[in-house]
């Protein structure tokens, strides 16, 4: 149950199993997809190791399957299909001619004469053979054709055998292909009925070659891909097995693997399985051993959370046990997205999208594109983007760039107007935009809008002042808490790792500093808001913070509370102090022990002179490594408070960006469609609203959803885990013959 | 009396997220997958309720008021509240 927020506690298990069971053994292995195969020949180059041959068989097989799915698979028996029907084909255009051939002669039986020959030539050469047969025969015949589909079908009716015997030369001359004609009506009728009935037959022998040929072709193709996975399963196998140390006497495979500690029985039992598969007598042993190196980091994920999972592997591979962020990643992603995307009409598109793809996950991998993919791998984190943003939108109270408003505004007018203010209906006349002030009894209830900002902003004018002073202050307020919560992930580090000395150390120091400068701030931010006071006499957060730092409190009205001015000294002083605690306290400790430790060694050494002279050496460039190390820690921390504090400011950036997109679309072609009062205003609003939706999606779904995406990605890389991720391991990869067929 | 309107919804919030982040929690059954549910749920509650409170109490005492068109402004005295 612990095992997503940490990576699982692995171990080294040596493996020992007969040569004939190896096969077995590690296919189950395989199937079972929990184990990773050391190299346990590493010296060893490619072609120098044990099952180099089996491999390469397996790589010449796997190259011939490739090769016939591209060409016609069974090229043997399709040669012989395709020319059959080839034949078949060429058999049935001539039926058909002569067909042709036969419904033509009928009209020229007018014509007496006894010899003829009849044919068919392609239409195109049908008037060089008729120039032909006028300069050859200067008129002793009589020619007639007719045109039914591309071929002229063509009669020539001569009168003596040594003429027909020239013509005949000339048809093959130009390709023409002859076909004798019987001379009465009955013999001519009885033709015709053969060559229909042969034609009929054709047909159907056609259709049935066509379909034999789908057949092999399918059977063929759903062997294939067995064979080929079967290929790539065995190649694997031997790979492995090329990882393994065979023993002298070529019966014993030895095998080290990594495999986390609660799947330790099923891999016992698989193991089992396999040797029993394989008919060997001797069970496999499986023995754990102690090691110092470092094991792969595993984190076990399911379908929900690999997504979130895989978008923090891509920065870096968490150390081995190390704290996981990928839990906490699960509901603070999309929620900083949320917070800059902020827009519920768009949420609810992005959420029905995100819904789209997960019920139908299988249809979408089978198209088999990159970009679809990687959309259908981040299927559940879009579905947590739109659901948030929904949120944060009915709070912006930005649907579409409209308001709702469902309780009803605080701010009213009436009280503006005499007797209460100032205001008379001479002074509407008069000017173009009026302040609302809340000094003025009665304009503003006293009571803020219950739920999210106050749907009068959306129709003010100054509506960017409020906003963006409200969501400045929202994006301090959001970011000093996500990197206290990044902190604080850094002490249960070191309190897993029993690294108690870290805690005083760098943990309490590194609290210190930003609670006392940025928890001060927000503390500011919060006093401001709850506190009545009058407009001139409010000072700017900003100068206050400002002049805090530089210790300058000569200016007027710099005053929030009457004791601001040693506390914040006090505040500035301790601030300040931290940084030499972070700075010197770690390193001097380490260098005490040091010396504590080759005091005490000393008699151990063996040479009195070089041995104190190299360990004093050593002594010391371990000394600056770790100087240096920590002088850069320190500055990095300080200065990145203050730069990461900054850098959250992106929040307010994009959901500002966001909103002014949106708004422009509204104002700019939604609402030019809605303002025309004639009765095409209809078919423009038609028009102009596919264009707005096209516009929605492409610019503020699509770009602003990507932006969005990347900065809050940025702001969970750099600014939360650079307080607590170390993010220096290697990943684990399990012999998992799943993996591989997804990965194809 | 006049801050009833600002006392429940407060109230009714805070009661709302701190049920989701506090109490159901609880009523997670045991499974691989109850640490992670748990994590979800506290960290939704924790940041969606800060969330609420940052954009109400910005709210709470404003320092200006909205500058409305003159147009916007006889709509709003005829028809608004």
């Amino acid at each position: 149950m612990d095992s997503f927020f940490r990576s699982e506690e692995m171990c080294l298990v040596q493996l020992f199993f007969q040569t004939e069971s190896a096969h077995n053994c590690i296919n189950e292995l395989g199937h079972l997809g929990l184990v990773q195969f050391k190299d346990l020949n590493p010296g060893t180059v490619a072609f120098q190791r044990r099952f180099v041959k089996e491999v390469k068989k397996c790589e010449e097989m796997e190259r011939i399957l490739r090769k016939y799915s591209r060409f016609d698979k069974l090229e043997q028996e399709l040669k012989e299909i395709n020319s059959n029907r080839d034949t078949l084909r060429q058999n049935f255009t001539q039926l058909m001619e002569i067909n042709h051939l036969l419904k033509v002669f009928d009209a020229f039986l007018f014509y007496l004469h006894d010899r003829f020959v009849a044919g068919v030539i392609k239409h195109e050469r049908f008037p060089a053979f008729e120039k032909i047969l006028w300069r050859l025969f200067h008129g002793n015949f009589v020619l007639r054709h007719e045109d039914p589909v591309k071929k002229d079908v063509f009669v020539v009716f001569v009168q003596g055998d040594q003429i027909r015997g020239k013509i005949r030369k000339l048809c093959d001359g130009f390709h023409a292909s002859m076909y004798p004609c019987p001379n009465n009506a009955y013999a001519r009728k009885e033709m015709r009925t053969n060559v229909n009935t042969r034609i009929e037959d054709l047909r159907l022998v056609l259709k049935r070659t066509e379909e034999f040929r789908e057949t092999t072709l399918t059977a063929a193709a759903a062997n294939l891909q067995e064979w080929a996975s079967k290929v790539k399963k065995m190649k694997a196998i031997y790979y492995t097995l090329n990882l393994c140390n065979i023993d002298i006497t070529q019966k014993l495979i030895v095998a080290e693997i990594w495999c986390p500690v609660s799947d330790l029985n099923s891999v016992h039992t698989a193991l089992i399985h396999g040797s029993e598969q394989s008919g060997s007598s001797l069970s496999p042993v499986v023995n754990r051993i102690q090691t110092q190196q470092t094991p792969p980091t595993f984190n076990r994920v399911n379908s929900f959370t690999s997504g979130f999972q895989s978008i923090i592997d891509a920065y870096g591979v968490g150390n081995y046990q190390e704290i996981n962020p990928a839990p906490y990643t699960m509901v603070t992603f999309p929620f900083l997205f949320a917070v800059m995307f902020g827009d519920c009409g768009h949420g609810l598109v992005m959420t029905l999208l995100a819904l789209w793809l997960i019920l139908h996950q299988e249809h979408f991998r089978k198209l088999k594109n990159e970009l679809i993919d990687m959309l259908v791998d981040g299927r559940y984190i879009i579905f947590l983007m739109g659901l948030f943003s929904i949120y944060t939108g009915l709070i912006y109270n930005d649907c579409f760039s409209k308001s709702f408003n469902v309780f009803g505004s605080s701010w009213s007018v009436r009280p503006m107007f005499h007797p209460h203010g100032p205001w008379t209906n001479d002074t509407l006349h008069d000017s173009g935009h009026l302040h609302l002030d809340p000094l003025v009894s009665g304009v503003y209830s006293g009571n803020p809008y219950p739920f999210g900002v106050d749907p009068i902003w959306n129709i003010a004018s100054n509506k960017l002042s409020f906003l963006n002073s409200y969501k400045m202050k929202m994006s301090v307020i959001m970011g000093v808490a996500h990197m206290l919560f990044g902190v604080t992930l850094s002490l249960v580090n070191y309190i897993f790792f029993r690294n108690l000395k870290d805690v005083a150390l760098q943990f309490i120091p590194e609290v210190i500093f930003m609670l006392s400068l940025f928890g001060y701030l927000i503390f500011l931010i919060l006093y401001k808001w709850c506190v009545v006071m009058k407009s001139e006499s409010a000072p700017s957060i900003l100068l206050l913070f400002i002049n805090m730092m530089l210790f300058d409190y000569s200016s007027e009205g710099t005053v929030l509370y009457r004791t601001q001015k040693p506390v914040q000294i006090f505040l500035v002083v301790v601030a300040v102090l931290m940084v030499p605690w972070l700075l010197f306290a770690k390193p001097l400790l380490l260098y005490r022990k040091h010396k504590q430790l080759k005091f005490l060694s000393l008699p151990f050494c063996l040479s009195l002179f070089f041995g104190v002279k190299k360990a004093f050496v050593s002594l010391q460039v371990s000394m600056a490594d770790i100087f240096v190390y920590q002088g850069i820690h320190t500055i990095e921390y300080c200065l990145g408070c203050i730069s990461n504090t900054a850098s959250y400011l992106r929040l307010w950036a994009l959901s500002l960006a966001h909103a002014e997109l949106s708004e422009v679309l509204w104002k700019m072609v939604l609402q030019v469609a809605l303002r025309v009062t004639s009765g095409m205003g209809s078919v423009l609003l038609a028009v102009t609203f596919a264009a707005f939706a096209v516009l929605t999606v492409t610019i503020l779904l699509v770009m602003e959803g990507l932006s969005a995406f990347l900065h809050a990605l940025r702001l969970h890389w750099v600014e939360f885990q650079n307080k607590f991720y170390k993010g220096s391991g290697y990943k684990f990869t399990p012999l998992s013959f799943n993996r591989m067929r997804d990965m194809q | 009396m006049a801050a009833l309107s600002f006392v429940i919804p407060m109230s009714v919030m805070t009661l709302f997220w701190g049920i989701i982040g506090g109490v159901v929690p609880w009523f997670i059954p045991k499974g691989p997958n109850r640490g992670v549910i748990v994590t979800m749920l506290v960290l939704t509650a924790v940041c969606c309720y800060l969330f609420w409170l940052i954009a109400i109490l910005a709210q709470l005492n404003p320092l200006f008021g909205p500058a409305l068109k003159n147009d916007t402004i006889w709509y709003m005295y005829y028809h608004w509240p």
